[in-house]
């Protein structure tokens, strides 16, 4: 039996008032704006359709909706007739019959009958429909041709390595281009002439689907009835015959996603409409980039070696445990529970990092736990707990839809944060007014339908500077929100703020020339910000990453306080988090001086309910953060670790430095799918479980925590968090779970925001945004709407302080980093699948001009060099970059990004300072010493190839 | 498909200031395909890549009207274009018996081109032809080749 469709409306839900009609007898109560056809399914009474789907409007194209309706003349479609007052609809009659008959002939008479060997055989909403109409003749005859010449003229475009285009199988219902606009705001498709010679194309006449505009998301392919736009799995495996609702594993936004299945085997993802965070949307890496999770390097047996220089030695569960287990517990014995810790993942579920944290506090015996957001969203938890006294973004997706203004800072949602980007670009083509901070002339600045209203290109490092100018304009000209301070906010704290924004040295006219922008641009794009009723500012690791990054967050917290822009839909300060559970391992208490729910470890009353709860005595003492890890262990004393999923000689600051300290240590223990560049530092080697293989929580940007459902049995035998619970055991302190949901229940148990979270609610009710407690049982979709968390919000002086990171005449370049679209992060996931097609190097975005004077042409291979490092690669010249500052990704371990970047780190929190380095660019036509060494390491151990 | 003749020397500067007389404004793309193709004679694929980027829309929007429209040309035109009607008024009068003469016309010779139009709204002098855009009406077989060997004879004259 082919797979279960979720039920599809036909046109999008309303608001409105009540509005009753009857509908074959039937009365049925529905919301003004309904459609007709919404309605009828309301109470099961399905009108035949094709055009309609429930994710777009009604377009009223085929013809087969057709109803009749008391008093109206004629046969109204009813996809785009809205319900009225007492309305009598019939959906089935003679005349209807007769009709709809005649129109699935038409379609009929030019459409293959090859439905047996179809890709979408027994999913085709085509083929269901002639079904439910009858249709058993064809007047126009059914030789099973189509006019398209699939041979010669139209072959079939196979160019996207994950979805193939047929044009014989079209009926031109235009839901592929209507999704493409409507939903993803690309516009890669159109109609391609007219009439009968209609045909979907993508970009222009000369392109197919891969040179076109298309960003595969795949939202034409969920949207397409039949099998004309089809993924490529569906068309070489046939049709799924299970689905799992689970949550996408990337970024932070935290799609639902449906995994059908056969079998064992992922045919494909599709979205989940019922998401919360994506509503039906998604982008290429979640809907299509999971073949990692099988792919061939997958390792999935323990592996041991005494030293780092032997081979590994592959064991049994219990002998690795064993082995780790023994060596972390002689370096406790010989240098005390100090000198071992461990490094939470961002990656893992909720309940994955409780327990390694607990096998930290607990068995270990130190609170030397900390986590990769310590190198992203640190300044955040930090900054914004200050401010409003919560570590989290203030607001939901959907909340976006209210903005009038959109400030995005240090944030390229269209490449990182795809699913909410489409969400924000739909805004914005709705009328919302948006300011750009971003050095770099991200997509949202100008592409196709979006055009920021302000860029401010803005030096790296200078964030806090341009915050300082936007508040100052706002408080000289009038543009606070008095009421709103008064009410909500410290009287003192807002004073001395005040005082400090107003002094002329934060004005836009004197910080101009810091940031390398008009002041003019500035104070106007301030007025913008300030002067809206609501506005909301959206902001990545642009801000984080800085020397001054927890300065930023508060600057803006300041800046969306004293503008009255918080507490309600529409405004707010909202992190774009990087990964997929990062506000969760934060929430977890994978922090060093932090319990879940971010509660301080030297509170006594705090630390007293774990302690009685996990019947041990804890450390008041606050760990070591990640760089303090390092530091200690090149000084001797911090010698054995614990990495969960987290590649830290890749994505770290200073390569070599982490290495270093990574040599120096006597027993690192790594979890991970995969041998990734830190496992060439490590003892243990202990396999991980895909997010195909988990069961648990994850909890995206906005809060909401989402189930993740195992799809297939684990890989390597184990769950992660009972591989956890093994060595806290085998290190002396007895730990045991049946369950994922009776960690969750501890966690709820132990976590005030998490009070009344458990596995089962979420199975029955969906996902729910924290806190969610007695007072708030459903969760909060925005954060202090009567008052903030704290009590009354928070002013904090911002005063800008350059980095020491300067250029000089010997180092002219500042190079800033980022992300691009199809891969993820260090590439280990993406790296591994036909995304690679897409982006298979990273390369160095230089300004004609800086290119220019050093000879540098398009394509050509460039050394790039800062006070740490050097490292090599291609250079792409493009205007999308200021003079002066060059850009690159880190998608690729050989590029070595991270061997020229600096160990300059936030002044509160450590979070690097990825985003500013001080470089020089010249024509090379070798690799690095360091590259060449890689490549060398490389050949034996991290070959990779894309998944079948 | 390759377009055989590319935009003419230049181009990118006209198309572009024919999209900054409409302000650039995406909802005017089809008067900016008009203008442009007055100025170059057709738009090739060069020419709708410029106008997109120029007017913030996709090149996929671009491609959509120009293919719609039979008016509008990815490629060069020949010299010589005849549009034959064949809606109801002209077929009734004999148009059908004018095609094969024109397509005659058209063998060993591409700088002339024949075309199918529905209506020129010259119905009560129907047969209607246009040729090198000139309307005629009541066209008869012969009149017809005399119309096209003329305008076929100043292209020549022209080229």
């Amino acid at each position: 039996m082919p797979v279960h469709r979720q039920p599809d409306f036909g046109t999008p839900a309303k608001n409105g008032a009540d509005v009753s009609l009857k509908i074959d007898g039937v009365e049925v109560i529905v919301p003004e704006g309904t459609s007709v056809m919404r309605a009828a399914r309301e109470i099961e009474r399905d009108i035949p359709k094709l055009c309609a789907t429930d994710t777009l409007e009604a377009f009223g194209s085929c013809r087969l909706c057709l109803v009749e309706i008391e008093g109206v003349r004629g046969t109204p479609a009813s996809c785009t007739t809205p319900v009225s007052e007492g309305m009598e609809v019939t959906t089935q009659s003679p005349r209807l019959e007769k009709l709809r008959r005649g129109v699935m002939e038409l379609y009929l008479s030019d459409h293959p009958l090859e439905c047996l060997t179809c890709a979408v055989n027994g999913i085709c909403e085509l083929q269901d429909m002639a079904g439910a109409i009858g249709v058993r003749d064809v007047r126009y005859g059914y030789a099973g041709e189509n006019h398209f010449d699939t041979i010669h003229a139209d072959p079939v475009d196979l160019s996207n390595p994950y979805f193939q285009f047929e044009a014989s199988k079209c009926i031109v219902c235009s839901r592929c281009v209507r999704a493409c606009d409507e939903v993803q705001g690309t516009l890669a498709l159109s109609v391609q002439g007219r009439g009968f010679g209609s045909k979907i194309s993508a970009g222009l006449l000369s392109e197919d689907f891969f040179a076109s505009e298309c960003v595969s998301c795949g939202v034409c392919v969920a949207a397409c009835p039949t099998a004309t736009l089809s993924e490529a799995a569906l068309v070489a495996h046939g049709a799924p015959t299970r689905s799992v609702e689970t949550t996408c594993a990337y970024c932070g936004v935290g799609c639902s996603f449906r995994a059908e299945m056969q079998g064992d085997k992922v045919i494909r993802m599709v979205p989940s409409k019922d998401g919360g965070a994506n509503e039906g949307h998604s982008c290429v890496k979640g809907r299509f980039a999971f073949g990692y999770a099988t792919h061939r390097d997958r390792i999935t047996t323990p592996m041991v070696r005494d030293k780092v220089t032997d081979p590994w030695r592959v064991v049994g569960w219990d002998e690795a445990i064993g082995f780790a287990a023994k060596r972390l517990k002689s370096i406790v014995a010989e240098h005390g529970k100090e000198a071992i810790g461990g490094i939470t993942s961002s990656r893992c579920t909720n309940e994955e990092v409780y327990v390694v944290q607990k096998m930290i506090r607990a068995a270990f015996g130190s609170n030397n736990v900390d986590t990769c957001a310590r190198v992203c969203h640190a300044p955040t938890g930090y900054g914004l707990k200050t401010a409003f006294g919560t570590s989290a973004g203030t607001q939901n997706f959907a909340s976006v839809e209210q903005a009038d203004t959109i400030l995005v800072i240090g944030a390229n949602p269209t490449a990182a944060h795809p699913v909410f980007a489409s969400r924000m670009k739909q805004r914005i083509r709705a009328g919302a007014k948006l300011i750009v901070i971003d050095p770099r002339r991200i997509e949202l600045v100008k592409s196709p339908h979006i055009s920021a209203d302000y860029h401010i290109p803005l030096q790296p490092g200078t964030n806090v500077a341009v915050l300082n100018a936007f508040a100052h304009v706002a408080a000289t000209e009038g543009l606070l929100d008095n009421a709103f301070i008064k009410q909500r906010c410290e009287d003192d704290s807002f004073a001395d703020w005040l005082a400090f924004v107003s002094e002329e040295k934060n004005s836009p006219e004197a910080v101009a020339d810091i940031v390398g922008v008009e002041a003019a641009t500035i104070r106007e794009a301030a007025r913008l910000y300030a002067g809206a009723e609501n506005s909301a500012i959206y902001y990545g690791l642009g801000v984080t990453e800085h020397s001054q990054g927890s300065t930023s967050v508060m600057a803006m917290a300041n800046l969306a306080m004293a503008t009255g822009n918080i507490g309600r839909e529409g405004v707010g300060v909202n992190p774009l988090r990087g990964q997929n559970n990062v506000q969760g391992s934060c929430d977890m208490g994978s922090f060093p001086h932090e319990f879940p729910g971010y509660r301080s470890v030297e509170d006594d009353a705090v630390r007293a309910s774990f302690e009685k709860d996990w019947g041990v005595s804890l450390s008041a003492k606050p760990g070591l953060r990640i760089p303090g890890m390092f530091d200690e262990a090149l000084a001797g004393k911090y010698l054995g670790i614990f990495i969960q999923g987290e590649d830290i000689a890749q994505s770290d600051p200073n390569t070599k430095h982490v290495t270093a300290a990574l040599k120096a240590m006597e027993c690192v223990v790594i979890q991970d799918l995969f041998l990734n560049e830190t496992a060439a530092y490590a003892h243990v080697f202990l396999p991980g479980t895909s997010f195909l293989e988990k069961d648990g929580t994850f909890t995206n940007a906005e809060r909401r925590i989402n189930r993740v459902r195992p799809v297939m049995k684990e890989k390597c035998a184990m769950a992660e968090w009972q591989v956890a619970a093994a060595l806290a055991t085998a290190m002396g302190y007895e730990m045991a779970y049946t369950s994922s949901a009776e960690i969750m229940d501890e966690i709820a148990r132990l976590t005030p925001t998490f009070a009344r979270v458990s596995h089962k609610r979420l199975d029955e009710e969906g996902s729910m945004q924290w806190p969610v407690t007695d007072a708030a049982p459903d969760g909060t979709p925005i954060m202090h709407e009567n008052g903030f968390v704290r009590g009354k919000g928070h002013f904090v002086i911002t005063d800008f302080v350059a980095t020491e990171e300067r250029i000089s005449r010997k180092f002219p370049l500042i190079l800033t980093t980022g992300r691009i679209l199809s891969q993820y992060n260090v590439g280990a996931q993406t790296r591994r699948t036909k995304n690679s097609k897409w982006h298979d190097e990273d390369v160095l975005e230089i300004h004609p001009h800086d290119a220019g004077q050093r000879g540098i042409s398009n394509g050509d291979m460039i050394s790039i060099t800062s006070r740490m490092g050097n490292t090599t690669l291609r250079a792409e010249i493009s205007e999308r970059m200021a003079p002066g500052v060059v850009y690159t990704t880190f998608h690729h371990p050989l590029t070595g990004t991270n061997v020229i970047t600096t160990d300059n780190s936030d002044w509160a929190t450590s979070c690097p300072e990825y985003k500013v380095t001080a470089v020089e660019v010249k024509l090379s036509n070798q690799q690095s010493d360091w590259q060449s060494k890689q490549r060398e390491i490389a050949a034996t151990h991290y070959k990779t190839e894309p998944a079948e | 498909m390759k377009n055989s003749i590319d935009a003419p020397y230049g181009a990118p500067d006209k198309v572009r200031k024919i999209c900054l007389r409409y302000a650039n404004r995406g909802s005017d793309l089809i008067e900016v395909l008009h203008d442009v193709q007055a100025v170059l004679g057709f738009v090739d694929e060069t020419t709708q890549k410029e106008i997109a980027e120029a007017l913030n829309i996709t090149r996929a929007e671009v491609h959509g009207v120009i293919s719609f429209y039979d008016d509008f040309r990815s490629e060069a035109a020949p010299g010589t274009i005849v549009r034959v009607c064949r809606g109801e008024a002209c077929q009734s009068m004999g148009a059908e018996n004018l095609l094969p003469v024109a397509e005659e016309l058209t063998k060993g010779r591409p700088r002339i081109g024949v075309e199918a139009v529905y209506c020129l709204g010259n119905c009560a002098l129907a047969p209607a032809v246009t040729v090198g855009g000139t309307l005629h009406g009541r066209v008869e077989k012969d009149h017809l080749v005399a119309i096209v060997e003329h305008a076929a004879l100043a292209d020549e004259a022209s080229e």
